[in-house]
């Protein structure tokens, strides 16, 4: 049977796609922040995931106003990346999963999740930088993705405890799907940031490290944040921090941490960047 | 459970952020126009519109003057304040060639250098810009 192996939680900053596709990624400014992926790209190599269920929010690229879905599976083919107003980045087209997205998205139904299904879009640096940060430059990529879309741009947005109920009844789905495969969930976007208003640049190092440390082991209070709490200590797209919270709930009651690396600043945010495991409770003391 | 289940509790929260538009129910019907009128600034054939006549391309769109106005004098707070979104807009202040960082740190009243700056030494601090009416 399927089985999620390992979540990983990062955020998807625009700039960091662009350092990376035009070779600044080792200069002064950026070197800290590409410096700590390089653990995750060796650790990616060797555990080769077959499938990645990559959650991350769209940026006005795929959906505009007509129609805002609260949560979106992709059950298409291949999707490929998004002109967001400077030309697609040169990276190759992401592969879907078909069999697995439709299985997910009937399964979540079933489990009472009114799951909007895509088959065709494009996908914007809220996904594609993600990959890069994980896999580097390659000539295609080496797993197939089934994206999962959130909206945490038009208020409200879902419950931090919604998420969370959203990644227990994924790690479900996979579980029931009947391919012996190595699945990867990864919750992406965060820190904190605010790209509007007089308060624009909030940055709350200790409150995104307390969310870090929430992520490890049996915590369950990050899932009862309500949203006034990300938007007055993290700025207000520091809401895209419950999209972890669908990765943290996919591996179940307890994880360990592999690896973690967060710094200040990348653009007008934090990076933040964990590994995550899934541990049984009683062997998380051991 | 997670915050608030009163729509006007969960409201009028938001409204106690210094500082901060937050993109509602309201603001996004107020916005809707103005932010799909951003949006099609994705195409380049549009972009190559705009850039032509930027007055003539808005009037294509059923926008208030208000609205116009603020986007022809760049003003993204006031825009923010009828109803734009910040990610919808990011297609206005690309198509001038700016990245996010010199457009978000003018819509603080800070120069891009200061902001730049202040980001450099650790962002700006939480504290005192968290509550209106709590001051803290």
């Amino acid at each position: 049977m399927a089985l999620i192996t390992a979540g990983v939680g990062s955020s998807h900053v625009p700039l960091l796609g662009v350092a990376h596709d035009q070779g600044k990624d080792r200069d002064d400014y950026f070197g800290p922040i590409f410096a700590g992926y390089d653990w995750t790209r060796a650790w990616e190599r060797a555990e080769k995931p077959d499938v990645v269920i990559l959650v991350y929010n769209d940026h006005a690229s795929a959906f505009d106003m007509k129609i805002i879905p609260t949560f979106a599976i992709g059950c298409g083919e291949r999707y490929a990346p998004a002109d967001e107003g400077w030309g697609p980045r040169k990276v190759p087209d992401v592969i879907g999963h078909p069999d697995l997205g439709w299985h997910i998205a009937q399964s979540l139904i079933l489990d009472e999740f009114d799951m909007t299904i895509i088959n065709e879009m494009d996908v914007d640096h809220g996904l594609t930088v993600p990959l890069s940060m994980m896999f580097g430059h390659v000539d295609s990529w080496p797993c197939k993705v089934v994206p999962l879309a959130v909206n945490v741009v038009t208020y409200p947005p879902p419950s931090g405890n919604r998420c969370w109920a959203l990644g227990e009844a994924i790690a479900r789905a996979v579980a029931s799907f009947p391919e012996d495969i190595n699945v990867q969930i990864w919750g992406t976007g965060g820190m904190s940031h605010q790209l509007q208003g007089e308060r624009a640049g909030l940055i709350n190092a200790e409150w995104d490290n307390m969310f870090l440390d929430g992520l490890i082991g049996e915590s369950e209070h990050l899932r009862r944040i309500p949203h006034i709490d990300y938007l007055r200590e993290t700025g207000s797209e520091g809401i895209e921090m419950v999209m972890w919270l669908i990765m943290r709930g996919a591996l179940g009651p307890a994880t360990r941490a592999l690896h973690r690396h967060y710094h200040v600043p990348c653009s007008n945010t934090a990076i933040g960047h964990i590994v995550l495991e899934p541990a049984s409770p009683l062997s998380s003391g051991a | 459970m997670s915050g608030p289940k009163d729509i006007h509790d969960y409201l009028a929260a938001f409204e106690d952020i210094p500082g901060t538009r937050v993109f509602t129910a309201a603001r996004a019907r107020q916005g809707y126009h103005l932010n799909q009128f951003a949006m099609s600034l994705m195409k380049p054939e549009n972009r190559e519109r705009w850039k032509a006549d930027e007055a003539a391309y808005l009037d294509e769109w059923p926008l208030s003057d208000a609205q116009k106005a603020a986007v022809l004098a760049r003003d993204y707070n006031h825009m923010l304040d009828l109803g734009g979104n910040i990610y919808f807009l990011s297609k206005v202040f690309s198509t001038d060639g700016l990245s996010f960082l010199q457009a978000v740190s003018t819509m603080s009243g800070m120069s891009v250098a200061d902001y730049e700056a202040m980001m450099n030494a650790g962002g700006r601090s939480p504290e005192g810009v968290r509550s209106k009416k709590e001051a803290r």
